[in-house]
């Protein structure tokens, strides 16, 4: 197991989790328009299949919805 | 000190310097569901010298649960959103000069719509329109507010021409499908949690307190106890097509329109004739009658009823067939009716 800070919540995550699309698979929002930002970084949509988490990492997530 | 205003006045952001800016400027506001009746009767109770705000549907029960100016006479009679908003709000505060108008707003209408206002607030429900309100904001240097939410999750993000990165920027392509408040619903303080923050950073920009304006891209999650920002300047983009260096403004042309929309939380398509129109409803109410069915008809719009579908006409020329989402489904039944 490894804990990763997502929005601010402390979130245990299987070790089978190890990049950006894993973690985005995971909370089900892969499909999303998002902003993800690791450790005050954003990382570009080109590169979450090759942007790896670690344990301890903090990662900030928004993705984008139509409704108002 | 004006006594409808004095609290906001005491509060030291806005002051009584910052109050009389404040009664001399226009919002246009894009959209009168959720968001927008939110963010318009907050600005309208604020004292914003002049208020626009546009709306294409009409009021129906399933609004009343988040939209906060309609009421269930306004439902039963079908009174078109800007109309009934703009009662309301005129009931409100008849200092401020309340503009409503019916309308589906696309590239055509934006540009009259929103030349003079001082500010745009997104109150819409879809991303083609927030594209054209995107567009249109960079080319005549308006600061616009987008918002936008689902179920109990919401985000906004404020965007100031050649400062902020633009919505272009964020998102390069306009999101297709997705959650809506059709598949997904949503609830009132989830509303009223975007609307809080788009007002807020209005009444900044408006006021002309530009440091004040929140420079991050905002969310939260009020079921999942979730908030969080993130700092999205270095997504500003030197060549992009709608805030970079050569601007072409691509969603001001007319080939990236859509004619036909599936309304969101309406299980409703939308179907809007190419060119112009002043529909003659009681000419249309004739000839319906003669299909059969029941017709319904208001000053603005005609109802019609018939083997189970619900069919809407606008003076204006559009047409909402309810009960579907398939938009070619939809534009059968629109020539059936119309040839």
């Amino acid at each position: 197991m490894m804990v990763i800070h997502v929005n601010g919540e402390q979130r245990e995550l299987s070790n089978e989790i190890q990049t950006v699309s894993d973690l985005l698979n995971q909370f089900e929002l892969a499909d999303k328009k998002i902003i993800v930002e690791l450790n005050a970084n954003i990382v570009d949509s080109s590169q979450h299949d090759e942007t790896t988490v670690q344990d301890g990492d903090r990662v900030e997530l928004v993705h984008f919805v139509g409704g108002g | 000190m004006n006594e409808r205003y004095s609290r906001q006045i005491l509060f030291d952001g806005i002051g009584v310097y910052g109050q009389q800016k404040l009664n001399v400027k226009h919002v246009c506001i894009i959209g009168a569901g959720a968001l927008g009746t939110g963010n318009a009767e907050i600005l309208t109770r604020a004292g914003v010298g002049h208020l626009t705000i546009v709306d294409r549907d009409y009021v129906e029960t399933s609004n009343l649960q988040r939209q906060q100016l309609y009421t269930e006479q306004d439902a039963v009679w079908r009174i078109p959103k800007a109309v009934a908003a703009e009662k309301r709000l005129k009931a409100i505060n008849p200092e401020v000069e309340v503009n409503a108008k019916i309308m589906d707003v696309t590239v055509e209408e934006i540009d009259s719509l929103v030349q003079d206002a001082d500010l745009i607030i997104d109150a819409t429900d879809n991303f083609d329109i927030r594209f054209l309100i995107n567009d249109i904001a960079q080319k005549y240097k308006i600061p616009w507010i987008y918002g936008g939410c689902v179920s109990s999750y919401g985000l906004s993000f404020t965007i100031l021409p050649d400062e902020t990165p633009c919505l272009n920027c964020l998102l390069e392509t306009i999101p297709l499908g997705g959650a809506t408040c059709d598949t997904v619903g949503v609830i009132a303080p989830a509303v009223q949690m975007v609307v809080a923050y788009q007002s807020t950073e209005a009444l900044k920009i408006l006021v002309e307190d530009v440091e004040a304006v929140r420079r991050k891209l905002v969310s939260f999650d009020l079921w999942k106890n979730e908030q969080t920002s993130i700092d999205v300047s270095q997504l500003k983009k030197q060549h992009c097509p709608s805030c970079g260096e050569s601007p072409t403004y691509p969603y001001l042309s007319y080939e990236n329109q859509t004619k036909t929309a599936v309304l969101c939380g309406r299980n409703t398509v939308q179907i809007r004739p190419p060119q112009k129109v002043e529909r003659d409803l009681t000419e249309l109410v004739s000839q319906l009658k003669k299909q059969g069915g029941q017709v319904d008809q208001n000053p603005f719009l005609v109802s019609y009823h018939f083997e189970n579908r619900r069919v809407v006409f606008f003076k204006d020329g559009r047409v909402l067939i309810h009960g579907m989402k398939d938009i070619v489904e939809a534009k059968k039944i629109y020539h059936q009716l119309l040839g």
